[in-house]
């Protein structure tokens, strides 16, 4: 099989992945959570399955009061509405006044983030994105600053980083869509998602180099373009055996972890198949490209 | 690095015995904290859980600390939250935590609540109450100064406070049969409440309780022993909390809450069975899936995979014994499955090459040495990126983050151990 062979098509099938969710991102943006924006999100659970009647009771309350919802949602017998900031006064008001005009339910929940918080909370997640990103890239760098000729450590760690972008922009990107369709929140777990998958591309993508560091070391860098394709081969069971396990738990956590989770399990498990590609299919084409590049401008 | 695996597998027998002991729960009249009450260690060996799955109140409050100077901003946060801190007590909620964080100029609380969501009782004493003060009348009752309340206009603040205070209780009026509030001052405030009565005979003072003007008395006489009465229109409840809000002192600084989040335990043990359940129909996949991929290697790896659950579990529950309790959030429990995942790489990594070596023509205990020896780099310099990214998910990361770092680190680490000694020392034993 010859994967190096065929880099550019490799290539192409990740744009044409990620360029929708751009595309996405640019016209509607994130569907950001109360814990970055501020606001608040209350839970309410019904005795019997929620109505549309009751829905419609739940709205006409909140714009008596003059408090602007963001989303109300209703799945089965519980109710989740976002709104701007209200204080704990406020949503006793609401409280016992739903109780009086929709119907008997208990409060399952109740948040509010004041827009300070809010703010923080994105730029710690956003300082963490990059602070991790470069962290990963030095600690490559110094880990693979053995490997032999003609390549360089730097280059792995670029490379490597590469692919964590590459990830990250599907997950984003496909957020956004998810966000703008059908409601689904960025929120801290999201965050989580997403510097979780960043610390699972590198691990699938340094396993693949160890192997092209390995065989450097033994056959020398003579035909580098056919040692990083027999790397990449060689390595293909375990990525797909590892990926696959991992996809199998994440699968039984959407199936039976419950609602709280789901999109973070969507997340993980998006975040695991695209990372296990790009470290294949990108990671390690980036190394051989660049190598041209460099053969070239030698001539 | 060709020790004898026998007293490895001694190693691996002990542990395996103290984690299952740790993680036993209490079943009749076996209970494994009875250990541990010998050793006197005072804590019981719990699980903590976090607010996510127990139910609970989390509060960010922030203080207002335009009155105070810049030297002294510190020790006011401080000390409002020893008075939160007092006031939780009271309450009687198990294992509350409050913390103080300054961010930048804002100077902040963290209250967390588990167990408490009735969000009336937690605004009540943890909101802004119980700034208790006097005031009287100014000399010229015409001047316009700054005033608790619409009211007050003509009133100026003494420097008598609710600081002063040294106890309180509820009594009731000998008269009406109604409940009042009896207050004893410190010697330092009788003085200073002396002094304003003996100012103020035969005018009005003023009592204000968070800016409301609870009632404006007019002093009959000096009174000198410290002893007032505060017979506002209470009922037997509210005297009751008044009293105790005073008891728990002042906060020094008002403050306001700048986030919230109230939980109902109905959700959380609902997550908590949902997450559980997924848990074990993963673990059970994983199970089957490397026995069919690995055969005889499948099992032993599966062996290795339960006492990785159990040292973990185990390491969880031990935590709680230290300052640094691992309290286990949804999300946490998520980063644990998930680390289950990612120890079994480790193995696949091992055999793979295993495997490799096999068909190069290598023995079996050949091919299990090189398999460790040449699969070990990358499974160090891949978990080390990944305790990477969760230590810099756990240092700006904040609450549920915090958690899910914590637990995919520590799992990186026992699936590391798991995989070099516990698998090794198996393959090594069954392979001789």
């Amino acid at each position: 099989m010859n994967i190096i062979g065929k880099k550019y098509w490799y290539f192409i099938i990740s744009i044409i992945i990620i360029i929708p969710g751009l595309v996405s991102l640019y016209l509607y943006g994130l569907n950001l959570s109360i814990e970055f924006t501020g606001g608040s999100r209350l839970t309410l659970s019904f005795e019997k399955t929620v109505t549309d009647k009751q829905i419609q009771g739940i709205h006409d309350i909140f714009s008596e009061k003059k408090i602007k919802v963001a989303t109300i949602e209703k799945s089965q017998q519980d109710v989740f509405i976002r709104t701007r900031p209200i204080t704990q006064q406020e949503d006793q008001f609401l409280i016992s006044d739903l109780k009086a005009r929709v119907g008997s339910f208990k409060q399952s929940q109740y948040e509010t983030v004041g827009p300070t918080i809010g703010g923080e909370t994105l730029l710690n997640a956003l300082k963490g994105l990059v602070i991790a990103s470069v962290l990963v890239v030095l600690y490559i760098t110094f880990s693979f600053r053995k490997v032999p000729k003609p390549t360089s450590s730097f280059r792995f760690g670029i490379a490597a980083v590469v692919a964590l972008v590459h990830d990250v922009l599907v997950l984003i990107g496909l957020f956004s869509i998810l966000g703008h369709f059908l409601g689904v929140e960025i929120d801290s777990l999201f965050v989580t998602a997403v510097l979780t998958v960043i610390g699972f591309s590198v691990h699938d993508t340094i396993v693949v180099f160890d192997r092209i560091r390995e065989n450097l070391k033994k056959v020398g860098g003579a035909d580098f373009e056919q040692t990083v394709n027999d790397s990449i081969l060689q390595t293909l069971d375990r990525s797909f055996n590892t990926s696959l396990t991992v996809v199998l738990v994440l699968f039984a956590l959407l199936l039976f972890g419950g609602e709280t989770i789901r999109w973070f399990v969507v997340a993980l498990l998006v975040g695991m198949i695209s990372g296990t590609y790009s470290s294949i299919f990108n990671a390690a084409p980036i190394l051989v490209v660049w190598q041209d590049l460099i053969n070239k401008r030698r001539k | 690095m060709r020790k004898n695996p026998r007293y490895l597998l001694w190693l691996i027998i002990g542990l395996s015995v103290l984690a299952g002991f740790v993680n036993l729960p209490k079943i009749g009249n076996f209970n494994p904290n009875v250990v541990f009450e010998k050793l006197n260690i005072p804590k019981e060996l719990t699980f903590r859980k976090g607010l996510d799955l127990e139910g609970g109140t989390s509060l960010i409050l922030e203080a207002d600390m335009s009155g105070i100077s810049k030297a002294q901003k510190k020790s006011a946060l401080d000390s409002a939250k020893v008075v939160i801190e007092k006031r939780v007590n009271l309450f009687g909620v198990s294992e509350p935590i409050v913390q103080t964080s300054v961010v930048n100029q804002d100077f902040r609380i963290i209250v967390e609540l588990p167990g408490l969501t009735d969000t009336e009782k937690v605004r009540s004493l943890i909101g802004t109450t119980a700034q208790l003060t006097f005031w009287e009348q100014e000399a010229s009752a015409s001047a316009q100064t700054a005033s608790p309340s619409a009211e007050q206009v003509g009133f100026k603040q003494t420097n008598l406070t609710g600081a002063d205070i040294k106890q309180t209780s509820v009594s009731f009026d000998s008269n009406t049969g109604k409940p009042q509030v009896q207050l004893q001052f410190t010697s330092e405030g009788t003085k200073k409440f002396a002094d304003v009565t003996k100012r103020n005979i035969g005018k009005p003072v003023a009592i204000v309780l968070d800016n409301q003007l609870i009632e404006q008395p007019t002093v009959q006489q000096a009174i000198l022993t410290g002893d007032a009465v505060i017979t506002g229109n209470f009922t037997v409840e509210t005297a009751n909390q008044l009293s105790t809000q005073l008891n728990a002192g002042a906060l020094p600084v008002p403050l306001k809450i700048l986030s919230s989040s109230v939980i109902a335990p109905t959700l959380g043990t609902a997550s908590l069975e949902k997450s559980l359940f997924a848990g074990i129909v993963g673990f059970i996949i994983i199970i089957i899936f490397m026995c069919v991929l690995y055969g005889k290697l499948g099992v032993i790896a599966s062996f290795a995979l339960i006492l990785y659950t159990l040292f973990n579990l185990a390491i969880f529950k031990l935590s709680s014994l230290t300052p640094y309790g691992i309290t286990l959030t949804l999300s946490g429990i998520a980063g644990f499955i998930l680390s289950i995942g990612m120890a079994v790489d480790a193995n696949i990594l091992i055999f793979e090459r295993m495997k490799e070596e096999l068909r190069a023509g290598k023995s079996t205990q050949t091919a299990i040495e090189l398999g460790f020896s040449r699969a070990w780099s990358s499974i160090r310099d891949s978990n080390i990126s990944t305790l990477i990214t969760s230590f810099v998910l756990y240092s700006f990361g904040t609450g549920i983050v915090r958690g899910f770092a914590l637990v995919l680190a520590i799992g990186v680490l026992v699936s590391m151990f798991s995989a070099i000694v516990v698998t090794r020392t198996f393959l090594r034993l069954v392979y001789k």
